[in-house]
């Protein structure tokens, strides 16, 4: 893990929402090619922060670098470091006036100049890659709602980006769709895509993650490899929440 | 089969036949329908019996269109239904110009854009639309060179791009956060985000209420014969100046602004099906 360089180095950064503290004093390191996930109870801070990196909320004190440019209030960086950043919602927030082919050469045609010839190609080719090729021409209404995830994620992967954000990419989803969802992003993890992910699976967190982070109260309280995390957490609140989630 | 009751059972029992009573049958109700119309029509024909005034409505065709010679001649009925058509076309594109631009404003970062905006809407809301057009042709019209038609669409405009404004600005607001979200994190500008990702989510919601501005600005446009601009109203005037066809003038020209705008009526409601499909 110390081999390979930083991508995203988050220093002391916190956050509030008027008078009430969602992020205190937060550090967190993310190599490339490393996957994180982040647990914890609602209300702890998982979401905000992800949401931080791509800026979409913006942290009040603290650094946050991605691939060493600092984030920061000055707007002219932030659609490029944008572009560079996947991110997949829990509500999906497919363009629904789009097909999912649309949906997917948006970005690329828009933002990265492609023409629609090469951005259709790039589209089928991770729509293939999410197994949902034949939903292409439909609009996202029409979708259940694992294949609108599966095309969401297909429409960030378009951009090419160095990471992709989850933030809790599973919650609206019943069981079955859970698993198809799951299934694209162990894909995506195999293929070496560095991955930030805010979700409740322990299943995937176990299995996938590198590294688990456990936020409560808008801290990382620790943050270990998967074995260490889940068969011996340091802290009282980890044991906790662990507890909790792992007893149904 | 007790399941193939069950599925019976839940079905809803067929409604009941309209019927039975007379006052329940399509005739009776459309006789009722004739019957209130036909009151209607009687009272107001005795009425303009009473008056004592002399109705002449043959000689109202004349001011609309005649053949003379074999040529259709148009009266100054048409040639002022005219002028207020290109009135209103030319009001209609430079109102939706001003709505956006006053939305994009308020709903801007810059803080003197919303300011500005904002002191836009309730300067326009606030006084009335008569006074604004006199204000317009007497104080930015000389100073601006304008002549007296391109005075009446820019006050108009002026008047109706406020309420537009805030149509637009609504709908663009009733766009889903997580739109926006989600086309930002694609890297896309605010320009971008807005021409590709929130307008068109948000136009099918601002055309019903759209529709009734443009509507509003038809009706409105007759004020713009206090600046003596050629429009049907001003041309209705001045007939009736000539001769005092007072009550047959003004029904006509109502009933031409009444048909003009139930036919836009209707053709946006087509498009709203159209778009929203």
């Amino acid at each position: 893990m110390t081999s390979r360089a930083t991508l995203i180095q988050i220093e002391g950064v916190s956050k509030w929402f008027g008078d009430f503290q969602v992020l205190r004093n937060v550090n967190l390191q993310v190599a490339e090619r490393e996957r994180i996930v982040i647990c914890g109870p609602s209300g702890s801070g998982k979401s905000t922060l992800i949401r931080c990196i791509n800026r979409l909320e913006e942290h009040q004190e603290g650094r946050i670098v991605f691939a060493g440019r600092e984030l920061g209030p000055d707007a002219t960086d932030l659609a490029q470091v944008r572009r560079e950043i996947g991110m997949v919602f829990q509500e999906f927030n497919l363009f629904p006036h789009l097909t999912v082919l649309e949906n997917c050469m948006l970005g690329p045609t828009r933002v990265l100049g492609m023409t629609a010839a090469e951005a259709r190609d790039r589209a089928l080719e991770f729509l293939n890659r999410v197994r949902i090729p034949e939903q292409a021409g439909k609009h996202p209404g029409q979708l259940s709602g694992g294949q609108q995830q599966r095309a969401a994620i297909a429409r960030s992967l378009c951009m090419q980006p160095r990471v992709m954000l989850f933030d809790e990419p599973t919650s609206a989803l019943d069981p079955v769709m859970i698993k198809e969802v799951l299934d694209v992003m162990n894909d995506l993890a195999e293929s070496g895509m560095t991955m930030i992910v805010v979700t409740h699976e322990m299943g995937f967190a176990r299995t996938v993650a590198d590294r688990v982070a456990f936020m409560d109260e808008g801290s990382i309280v620790e943050c270990l490899p998967p074995k260490q995390f889940f068969s011996n957490p340091s802290d009282e609140r980890t044991k906790l929440f662990l507890s909790q989630i792992l007893s149904h | 089969m007790p399941a193939n009751a069950a599925a019976r059972r839940s079905r809803p029992p067929p409604r009941e036949v309209r019927g039975g009573r007379f006052w329940n049958r399509p005739w009776f109700e459309v006789l009722q329908f004739a019957v209130f119309v036909g009151a209607l029509l009687g009272l107001a024909v005795s009425g303009a019996m009473r008056m004592g005034y002399n109705w002449q409505w043959y000689r109202i065709p004349a001011y609309i269109a005649e053949i003379a010679d074999g040529e259709l001649i148009w009266g100054p009925l048409a040639r002022g239904l005219l002028v207020t058509l290109e009135l209103t076309g030319w009001s209609v594109l430079l109102t939706l110009a001003i709505g956006l631009t006053a939305a994009l404003l308020r709903l801007s970062d810059s803080f003197s854009g919303r300011i500005l905006a904002k002191s836009y809407l309730e300067v326009v809301r606030s006084t009335p639309l008569l006074i604004q057009i006199y204000l317009f042709y007497f104080v930015l019209g000389p100073i601006l060179g304008l002549d007296r038609f391109w005075v009446g669409v820019l006050a108009l405009s002026v008047f109706e791009g406020a309420f537009a404004g805030e149509v637009i600005r609504a709908g663009i607001l009733a766009v889903r956060r997580g739109q926006w979200e989600a086309g930002a994190s694609l890297g896309l500008t605010r320009i971008e985000l807005y021409r590709s990702v929130i307008l068109p989510q948000a136009i099918p919601l601002m055309l019903p209420p759209l529709t009734g501005i443009v509507i509003s600005l038809i009706r409105n446009s007759a004020i713009v014969s206090v600046i003596a601009v050629f429009d049907l109203t001003t041309e209705a005037r001045n007939i009736i100046a000539e001769t005092f066809l007072s009550f047959e003038i003004w029904i006509t020209v109502a009933a031409i602004y009444l048909a003009f705008t139930v036919v836009l009526s209707a053709f946006a409601t087509r498009l709203e099906h159209r778009v929203s499909t």
